[in-house]
């Protein structure tokens, strides 16, 4: 049996702190969290803040947390959730909220900034095979909804904002390092600012990913794995010893 | 109504989340606690690791078969059991305690960094793998390469699976070593770190030196890398299946079919 109404808990309020209000809304089919997020904006909360542009899971825009799960509210059916209690929907808690369900995520272009940029070889020729940029064409997916920013533990529980540049970072670095065309080695800036050793691997990047790009497979171990060959395999730096060759 | 901000930060366990995100944890932690416990229990044995023409995986190589009872260091305390597990079980033991898949599961299981995502895991220090010993994990592919080179050996021990007294034939507990050690290579073959040592460093196979060859080898076994949590259970679970059916043989409770 279908509801025919479902009650959601949202949070109102701002940085300094706020509360979880309740609204009643009716459900049609196919609806989805943003749709009534919307449906409360019509109806008796015009003030509530929220993110959004596309509604179809492209923008990243629409990043909170429902029912305690990073989502996209576009992306997120509400015949996908138990609709018996109410849905609990809350901003992003990595991210300094300025108004209800919006946050600041400006934190995360700075962080993109902090990385190395694409350089490419000199004199390299602009020409390469589709099969050469097959891997690093699952990083151009990234939507920026910064959802794996927001769960990462990293981030979210121990706030190292200055140390760590989060896992839609590295993929955007990996995306650079992989490139068939750049000539740069960001291994040094990864394991210093970049801070990939603080990532311990747990995945629940690559869990919320609406794009679903294997973050952690496909990126950050790849990455750690350049870091070792350059810091921390005691052969290859007894060869470059020896050889003293790059 | 509560009235908390959204930045205020849970005790141990807070959450938002509705569904039992602790059971995946608690099942890793018992199945991984209970496989060490008999990992250990069955290295401490010392006995029953043969039977026949089959050895226990756990038990192969021997190395006390092949290099002599000088193998063992002279400083060995007496009480110590000389098995000969001991001898080799360290590589894939390292292998696994510092396997890229295995790291989340201990380290969401038993270290609960974090315990599920989106869990609070409480005001606690964290250094992720930056410092010792965590920074150890690095050092993956030095196992990695140990590990390739017991498996030579342990096929070597497979083949011998299906010599018996009267020749050549073939008994279920050929094939279950058989099986076992098929398991364990997919195990390894799928390794991050034999990935990147296949093509991980290459950002232009067509620029390189048999490029295209090691772009098929990098994509073969990238393929084999994405089910590389799938292969490290079922390989776990065959192991203790194998020295279970070794043993179980070995003591007369079991008896072994000759099928050729
Ligand atoms: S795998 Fe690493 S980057 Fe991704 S959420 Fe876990 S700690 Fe963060
Ligand atoms: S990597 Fe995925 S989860 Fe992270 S910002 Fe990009 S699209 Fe979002
Ligand atoms: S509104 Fe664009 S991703 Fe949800």
């Amino acid at each position: 049996m279908s509801a025919t109404e479902a009650v959601f808990r949202v949070f109102r309020g701002g940085r300094e702190g706020g509360e979880m209000r309740e609204y009643r809304v009716p459900v049609s089919p196919g609806m989805v969290v943003l749709d009534a997020v919307h449906w409360i904006q019509a109806h008796g909360a015009p003030d509530l803040a929220v993110r959004w542009n596309c509604k179809a899971a492209k923008c990243g825009s629409c990043s909170a947390e429902v029912n305690g799960k990073p989502r996209l509210m576009c992306k997120s059916r509400l015949d996908s959730l138990p609709l018996d209690r109410p849905v609990v929907v809350r901003p992003m808690k990595t991210f300094p909220v300025i108004k209800d369900l919006v946050t600041d995520v400006s934190w995360n272009f700075e962080a993109a900034k902090r990385i190395p940029p694409f350089t490419p070889r000199p004199g390299v020729e602009w020409k390469y095979d589709q099969a050469d940029a097959d891997r690093v064409q699952e990083f151009r997916k990234c939507i920026e909804c910064f959802l794996c920013q927001n769960v990462c533990h990293v981030l979210r529980e121990h706030d190292k904002k200055g140390a760590f540049v989060g896992p839609a970072m590295l993929v955007r670095a990996a995306g650079y390092e992989l490139h068939p065309l750049d000539g740069l080695t960001r291994t040094g800036f990864l394991r210093e600012q970049g801070g990939i050793g603080l990532c311990n691997i747990t995945k629940c990047c690559t869990e919320v990913c609406p794009e679903s790009i294997r973050i952690t497979d496909n990126a950050i171990i790849p990455l750690k794995e350049r870091v070792v060959d350059d810091f921390y395999d005691p052969l290859r730096w007894l060869w470059r010893k020896v050889t003293g060759k790059g | 109504m509560n009235g908390s901000t959204p930045l205020a930060a849970g005790g141990f366990g807070a959450t938002q989340r509705r569904d039992a995100w602790w059971i995946e944890p608690a099942i890793t932690a018992f199945v991984l606690g209970g496989f060490v416990v008999y990992a250990n229990w069955a290295a401490f044995r010392n006995r029953d690791f043969s039977f026949g023409p089959y050895l226990s995986p756990l038990y192969s190589p021997n190395l006390e078969h092949l290099l002599g009872p000088g193998v063992w260091p002279s400083g060995l305390p007496s009480w110590f059991p000389r098995s000969p597990a001991f001898l080799i079980m360290w590589a894939p033991a390292g292998f696994r305690l510092t396997c890229y898949y295995y790291r989340k599961a201990y380290y969401r299981s038993f270290t609960a960094h974090p315990p599920a995502c989106g869990v609070s895991e409480g005001n606690r220090g964290y250094r992720g793998e930056t410092a010792f010993p965590l920074v150890l994990q690095n050092l993956h592919r030095y196992l990695l390469y140990a590990v390739l080179l017991l498996l030579g050996f342990q096929w070597y021990d497979v083949a011998l699976g299906f010599r018996f007294e009267d020749g050549f034939g073939v008994g279920v507990g050929s094939l279950v070593i058989a099986g076992t050690m098929a398991l364990l290579t997919g195990y390894t073959l799928s390794c991050h770190s034999l990935r990147h040592l296949a093509g991980g460093k290459v950002d232009c196979f067509s620029c390189v030196r048999f490029g295209e060859a090691r772009r098929r080898l990098f994509l073969g076994l990238s393929r084999m890398n994405e089910h590389h949590m799938l292969w490290a259970w079922v390989s776990l679970f065959s192991v203790i299946f194998a020295d279970l059916y070794v043993l179980l043989c070995a003591k007369g409770i079991w008896t072994d079919l000759r099928l050729l």
